[in-house]
């Protein structure tokens, strides 16, 4: 525990002093929602269209911070610092999965109100719990699988393109869960609770992949 | 190493008998179905193609979790040979079912189905796992990131049917369910023996393949040891062996 | 790759490796390291067997190879600072070293700011940081003026009291300061003696 804080430490610390990620995950959301108003000519959206509209910017700003998660490791030898330390090694897993959650927190309580103000329709006021929820049981499932295929794929050749294809396809019953979470929410008199069955399912699988993922995740860094 | 050439004689006679019967049963035994007729019948393909092909990986899941486990080359070879044997029976399915659902529902795609949609994302996410093994140059690297993803993929084959299925009505004839399922008698018949039959047909093709890989392997390793370390050209894809 | 390479280095010796580039001494260092797994063979470090027993010495050896293992963005204090806390280290020791090898005025600056040899200095604090038992050298003067070599000198030469396998391009530097030479050439020994023992020639050799 003591070292994932460690590591969770040093990258935060990173990207404070750098400040490439984050912001370019947050301008390429809001860049995302003005495509979607001219790709779909339409001024507001709302619903379930408006519920798998933010589904997707999510997951496709989630994919550029996912590609960036290990390339400080990779480039300045940081794997090996970490690999010569008398630690637990699946660590490091938590310490990136912590990193990226908080990344996409960030990202969304910026991109979320964006959203409201640029395309959707209904005021977001009563859907916000909900939506708090559907959206951060959905970034366990973005920041586990991302983690986990970002470390695949950094010792790959084909670096950038291994994680989104073996992302995206892991990643659908979550981003099925978190779309169908939202769309019920972003109606004008909608519940201000997501369908329990969507819950269940994100809920089921954040578990699940998250000991899977704690569990292999030794086995990617041993050389 | 395990001889895979043991039994393989009779695997391969039992197969091809049980296939045959099955055959015969379809499409002497079996009554026709009221409502779709005569194209019904790839229903008896179709169905063990696709609980064949998902078991498959499955297995191939679990074979990688014995590599992991032990660091034993053959678990390895087992777990790809599994994996690249259920993608076939996977695109058998796929192509058996657009066939069935052009003839039958007039469509050559659904997406209302969740069956169909779930299993399209599963065979996306295993047609990675052989780009993945070729990206990867170091052998033992590349053996230990391929059981981690088919420990993975495995695992999510059940949890992305579930989730699929949550999300859309069905439209795929639910003829099978845990309880058993609503068969006639007959149909029921012809339905287990097709299925013990493509199930047959799988593990004879994995055992022929191991059997050739195991072969080539010690082939290569003997060479290796007479003629020296040099005149064996690295193969150049997959799960390549030593 | 190296092939069929034997021997054995008592507690506090020191073995120095020489060969040509590409002869394999940076993979002996290595998988001395734990960082590579040996295909074939024995590799007993501390009387522990790698790679299984690895963690188990992981804390007791320090390396310092070609990547000072850095992040460029952050301090040399930030990032002593971050290996310390991963082996549990005081950071006293930061400071003590910091100030031993002269770059405590300097500890706040980002590593990509600072000169090649003053980011070496910083790499030799932080290989031994943790006060390792073995000390796996990669070239360690490399990059370092007359007055640095001089100051690193207590912490990784011969007088530190660690045992150390040292690699160097420099054969008479080498020779000075070791207990034990091997010679390495294409990936397989070449000779494994004593320094006095070694013949000029053998050695010129292992460059030719």
């Amino acid at each position: 525990m003591r070292t994932a804080i460690t590591v969770l430490r040093k990258d935060l610390l990173l990207e404070l002093r750098g400040l490439e990620t984050l912001p370019a995950m947050i301008l390429f959301a809001i860049v995302t929602f003005v495509i979607f108003h001219f790709g779909l000519n339409r001024d507001t959206i709302d619903g379930q269209l408006a519920g798998g509209v933010l589904t997707v910017t999510l997951l496709f700003a989630a994919m550029l911070g996912i590609n960036r998660l290990f390339v400080a490791e990779r480039e300045q030898g940081g794997f090996d610092a970490f690999l010569l330390a008398p630690v637990d090694r699946s660590a490091l897993l938590v310490a990136k999965a912590t990193a990226l959650f908080l990344f996409l927190v960030v990202l969304e309580v910026i991109a979320v109100p964006a959203f409201g103000l640029l395309l959707l329709g209904p005021s977001l006021g009563h859907a916000l719990p909900g939506l708090v929820a559907v959206l951060a049981l959905g970034d366990v499932a973005l920041a586990v699988i991302g983690t986990l295929v970002s470390a695949i794929a950094v010792q790959t050749r084909a670096r950038d393109l291994i994680g989104p294809i073996i992302g995206l396809p892991l990643l659908l019953p979550a981003l099925i869960g978190m779309a169908r979470g939202a769309g019920p929410l972003l109606v004008a008199h909608g519940s201000s609770a997501p369908p329990g069955k969507w819950v269940a399912i994100l809920a089921l699988y954040d578990v699940v992949f998250a000991l899977l993922s704690y569990a292999v995740f030794d086995f990617l860094l041993e050389d | 190493m395990t001889t895979y050439g043991r039994g393989l004689r009779g695997l391969s006679l039992a197969a091809a008998a049980t296939i045959t019967a099955a055959l015969a049963l379809t499409f002497f035994y079996a009554p026709l179905d009221a409502n779709q007729g005569f194209i019904q019948k790839i229903f008896y393909i179709h169905v063990p193609l696709a609980i064949t092909a998902l078991c498959g990986f499955v297995f191939g899941g679990v074979l990688g979790a014995m590599y992991l486990r032990t660091g034993e080359r053959k678990w390895d070879i087992r777990s790809y040979v599994a994996i690249h044997m259920a993608l076939i029976f996977g695109v058998g399915t796929l192509l058996t079912g657009t066939i069935w659902a052009k003839a039958s529902w007039g469509h050559w795609w659904v997406w209302s189905d969740p069956t169909l949609t779930s299993f399209l994302i599963v065979m996306l996410l295993f047609a990675t796992y052989q780009p993945l093994r070729f990206s990867i140059e170091d052998p033992e690297r590349q053996s230990r990131y391929a059981s981690v993803f088919a420990v993975v993929a495995g695992a999510f084959v059940p949890l992305n049917f579930i989730a699929v299925r949550a999300a859309q009505a069905y439209v795929h004839p639910r003829v099978l369910t845990l309880t058993g399922g609503n068969l006639p008698g007959s149909m029921r018949l012809t339905f287990l023996v097709a299925l013990v039959g493509v199930a047959l047909l799988y593990v004879t093709l994995w055992k022929y393949e191991m059997a050739a890989k195991s072969a080539r392997m010690q082939v290569r390793a003997l060479r290796r040891a007479l003629l020296g370390e040099d005149s064996v050209a690295p193969l150049k894809r997959s799960a390549a062996p030593s | 790759m190296l092939r069929n390479v034997s021997l054995q280095v008592p507690a506090g010796a020191t073995l120095a490796v020489l060969g040509r580039n590409g002869a394999g001494k940076s993979t002996l260092l290595r998988i001395l390291a734990t960082l590579l797994r040996p295909h074939a063979g024995d590799v007993l470090v501390f009387g522990e067997a790698l790679p299984r027993r690895g963690f188990a010495v992981r804390g007791r050896l320090g390396l310092l190879g070609h990547d000072p293992l850095l992040y460029r963005d952050l301090s040399g204090r930030e990032n002593l600072g971050y290996h310390a806390r991963l082996h549990g280290v005081a950071s006293e020791r930061i400071e003590e070293l910091l100030e031993a090898v002269g770059m405590r005025e300097r500890g706040d600056e980002p590593v990509r700011l600072l000169s090649r040899g003053l980011v070496q200095r910083v790499a030799v604090c932080r290989a031994v940081l943790h006060a390792p038992a073995l000390l796996l050298l990669d070239e360690p003067l490399a990059n370092l003026d007359p007055a640095a070599t001089e100051l690193v000198g207590p912490l990784i030469g011969r007088g530190c009291g660690a045992t150390r396998v040292l690699t160097s391009h420099d054969p008479q530097a080498a020779l000075a300061e070791a207990d034990l030479v091997l010679g390495l050439e294409d990936g397989r020994a070449s000779f494994l003696t004593s320094p006095d023992k070694v013949d000029a020639a053998a050695v010129k050799g292992l460059y030719a």
